[in-house]
């Protein structure tokens, strides 16, 4: 009996058999397809990763050992790949110095600085300039040549031919796959760093920007690996090399523009603490941090409750039609009823001044913009909070409240000494989780504040949190500093872990009681 | 003790004895009502209104025209067909996958024994206390280099930001999943066994219908998550045909577009709005049993 059972739940049926041949085989597919551009282009590392996933999915789907494995590959093989592999990353940006002016490895950045100080030459190729960001944001020369008509993009990694270009009449890019081309009110207002781009074309020659063309010329720069430094002929400055911060500088301490990515070991956590400028506003940024996070589980929780306890009562009239009207907030898509709600706030004409007759400037003050962001992040909470006490509150062993009653406990004492604490702690994972998730509420605070009021030359918001300062940091339209982003999310990441891990002891000590 | 309370209860009018038992719970409501309702009434209310400016709008509506819905799809600027289409077409295979995904992962949790079990489930939810869009940095670079190799999964695609929204797949779902495989009772198994099914024809014959209706909310809580994702798809989407509805409305309300987009934003609000507002309202039940069934199991 036992020795049939195990042989046939081992065999497969001809249907079964052919579904997984017939998945193998586009998994096949997919992996030849996956493979020929990294063949292409010569990424060995690739291939050889490639080529490994790939054996270890037809290993698990042709053994019979670990069933298991066949459940859980997919889902892990994603995970590993957008989940772990991102925040191993994270954690190595932090460490780094990575950034505007810090993109390129090191020969990179020499040939860069030597490009910069190229002279016009006669007969030199001239091009028509526009100007763009490609998809990561690089500053991009986007470059129709004067002579032939051929397009072609320069970063300060050096030139490549562009394909599919628009362009009009006279031949200047327009459009480009994969950039975003500046009109000229903005390439006006970033003149300055079009004009110190320079792109290396060789060893001493590179393209340079003149006003709304660039030419091609020689270098007066050169790179003298002997004293690891860069020599201006022209000039007779010299720049050294500085390996630990990834720039060269000059011996009166400029900088030259393009530097390259170092590790800067552990820079990035220590300027939190010892640089005065972010210390300041770092601080003041966790604290709002922790008090959007705790405000809104409170407020959202005790209308919740409230609305939870007030309907809970068998036989009410109309309790159906309340509920149906009160997940109306949650139902509806709340990105757009963030946005909905800062268009409440306008100070001119928004509903809430108009209702109440105000006349506030909600985004003005730190405090307006606070209340503001609370009020409108409790009102998209409170219907999830309503729904989850609802629930709890029905699911209270009714034994408990009738032998409160019984003692004579009634209303308030009732309420306080048994209903509440029965509820916090079936509600209290629930609660803790509602917090992280608000203490990393991008949306709310994007959408509806953007971060404002910003004093000025200040980086950072009144209504900032953590998360929104870190993208900021990365995707701001001032300078991209990656490396201190990834530091500040790793310090949320930190952040987060504590409080799962707080709550994982909390709970399974509360369960304890509880049964 | 009911004799001590009866007397008392007798010498109140009927009306304060109303109040005090259910009348307060009627106010409660109504004041809850008015507080959620408001901006619903006010997104109605703009999303009619001939002018469409910000200034015009009032909580209940002066006019009535559809003007601004008629504007949503005929504005050149304004391709609101197109998000609309790319939400769905993001979202709805997004979450179908990765509930699939999920759903295999919490059938191998809950009916095998294997070495790792545990941990692998602890740390299922501890990864899902990180989101996805903390590590938008590093994802950013990963997606910049798949693009070199890939150019229909790198950045500014569909298929890319589905890829990052399938790499959620295992987490919260997973367990909700697995708690309510364990209430299957293991005996339907064991039966089927000895019928000769083999595990695959166990999970897909038997467990995955028996357990519909979690995996229909677990679906619903991933498309509507997916739905209002606006980080990770405003990095990921840049080109305007190209965008989700989240990015795409909100440039709409951006400071530098005109006063009257307020209406025509409204009104895609309105629309997107009946896509999720339907969703929830037909599964209201099994929503309510499924948020706190996840609280119960934690």
């Amino acid at each position: 009996m036992l020795d049939q059972r195990s042989r046939t739940a081992g065999s497969t049926t001809a249907a079964g058999l052919i579904v997984k041949i017939g998945v193998l085989a586009v998994v096949a597919a997919l992996a030849v397809w996956a493979a020929l551009p990294l063949i292409a282009a010569g990424a060995w590392w690739g291939l050889a990763l490639e080529a490994a996933v790939v054996a270890v999915v037809f290993y698990v789907y042709l053994q019979r050992r670990a069933v298991q494995l066949k459940y859980l590959i997919p889902g892990t093989l994603l995970l590993i790949a957008f989940q772990i592999l991102p925040v191993i990353l994270t954690i190595g940006t932090s460490f780094s110095n990575y950034g505007d002016g810090h993109r390129v490895d090191k020969d990179q950045a020499i040939n860069a600085i030597v490009a910069a100080g190229v002279q016009q030459t006669p007969g030199g190729t001239t091009y028509l300039l526009a100007v763009g960001e490609s998809a990561a944001g690089e500053l991009t020369l986007l470059l129709t040549d004067n002579a032939d008509g051929s397009t072609w993009a320069g970063t300060e990694a050096g030139l490549t031919e562009l394909e599919g270009a628009t362009q009009d009449e006279s031949g200047r890019i327009t459009a480009a796959p994969d950039y975003t081309v500046w009109d000229f009110a903005e390439l006006n207002e970033r003149l300055s760093e079009v004009t110190e781009l320079a792109v290396p074309t060789g060893e001493e020659t590179g393209i340079k920007v003149q006003g709304l063309s660039a030419f091609e010329g020689v270098s007066t720069r050169s790179y003298d690996e002997a004293c690891d430094c860069i020599t201006d002929s022209a000039t007779g400055t010299t720049w050294y090399a500085d390996d630990e911060t990834g720039t060269f500088v000059t011996d009166d301490g400029r900088a030259a523009l393009v530097g390259w990515r170092v590790n800067i070991g552990a820079d990035n956590y220590l300027a939190v603490i010892t640089d005065p400028d972010i210390r300041g506003p770092f601080l003041g940024v966790f604290t709002w941090n922790i008090m959007f996070a705790a405000g809104s589980v409170l407020f959202t929780f005790a209308i919740g409750l409230g609305t939870a306890m007030a309907l809970n009562r068998p036989g009410m009239r109309g309790t159906k039609v309340y509920r149906a009207f009160m997940i109306l907030p949650y139902a509806m898509p709340s990105f757009a009823m963030l946005l909905v709600w800062a268009q409440m706030f306008n100070r001119d004409f928004g509903l809430v001044n108009d209702l109440f007759n105000l006349n506030v400037n909600w985004y003005g003050g730190t405090w307006s913009a606070r209340a503001m962001v609370l009020i409108a992040n409790t009102w998209l909470g409170w219907p999830y909070m309503f729904l989850i006490s609802l629930g709890a509150l029905q699911a209270l062993p009714s034994d408990s409240l009738e032998a409160a009653k019984i003692d004579g406990a009634t209303g308030v004492t009732a309420f306080r000494k048994i209903t509440l604490p029965l509820l916090l702690i079936a509600l209290t994972p629930l609660l803790i989780s509602s917090f992280a998730f608000n203490f990393n509420n991008f949306n709310a605070i994007e959408l509806l504040s953007g971060g404002n009021p910003f004093k000025a030359g200040d980086a950072v918001g009144g209504t900032d949190l953590l998360i929104t300062y870190a993208f900021r940091q990365a995707f701001g339209s001032s300078s991209a500093d990656y490396g201190f982003a990834s530091a500040i999310s790793v310090f949320i990441f930190l952040i987060v872990a504590t409080i799962s891990a707080v709550m994982f002891r909390f709970t399974r000590n509360q369960e304890d009681v509880y049964s | 003790m009911t004799h001590a309370v009866k007397p008392r209860r007798k010498g109140r009018s009927p009306f304060v004895k109303w109040a005090a038992d259910t009348g307060w719970r009627h106010v409660v409501a109504i004041a809850a009502l008015v507080f959620g309702l408001i901006p619903i009434i006010y997104v109605i209310s703009a999303a009619f209104n001939p002018n469409g400016t910000l200034s015009s709008t009032s909580l209940l509506p002066t006019g009535f025209s559809l003007n601004n819905f008629q504007r949503l799809f005929t504005d050149d600027n304004v391709p609101f067909a197109a998000w609309f289409a790319n939400s769905l077409m993001i979202a709805v295979p997004a979450a179908f996958i990765s509930i699939f995904i999920s759903s295999l992962a919490a059938y191998a949790f809950s009916r095998f024994r294997f070495k790792g079990r545990r941990p692998m489930l602890l740390f299922l939810l501890l990864i899902q206390m990180f989101p996805a869009f903390l590590a938008v940095v590093a994802l950013y670079l990963i997606f910049g280099s798949i693009g070199e190799f890939y150019p229909v999964a790198g950045l500014n695609t569909k298929l890319g930001l589905m890829l990052v929204y399938m790499g959620g797949a295992l987490g919260v779902s997973t367990w909700l999943m697995k708690g309510f495989f364990d209430t299957i009772p293991k005996e339907l198994d064991e039966a089927a066994t000895i019928d000769g099914a083999s595990h695959a024809q166990i999970f897909f014959g038997m467990i995955l219908p028996l357990a519909a209706p979690i995996i229909a909310i677990s679906g619903i809580l991933a498309f509507v998550g997916t739905m209002n994702d606006f980080i990770l798809a405003s990095l990921f989407l840049t080109d305007r045909p190209e965008m989700t509805l989240a990015v795409g409305l909100k440039t709409l309300t951006a400071d530098n577009s005109p006063a009257s987009y307020f209406g025509i934003f409204a009104a895609g609000t309105l629309l997107t709005s009946v896509l999720t507002v339907g969703v929830f309202m037909s599964l209201q039940r099994y929503i309510v049993s499924g948020l706190t069934g996840g609280a119960v199991k934690g």
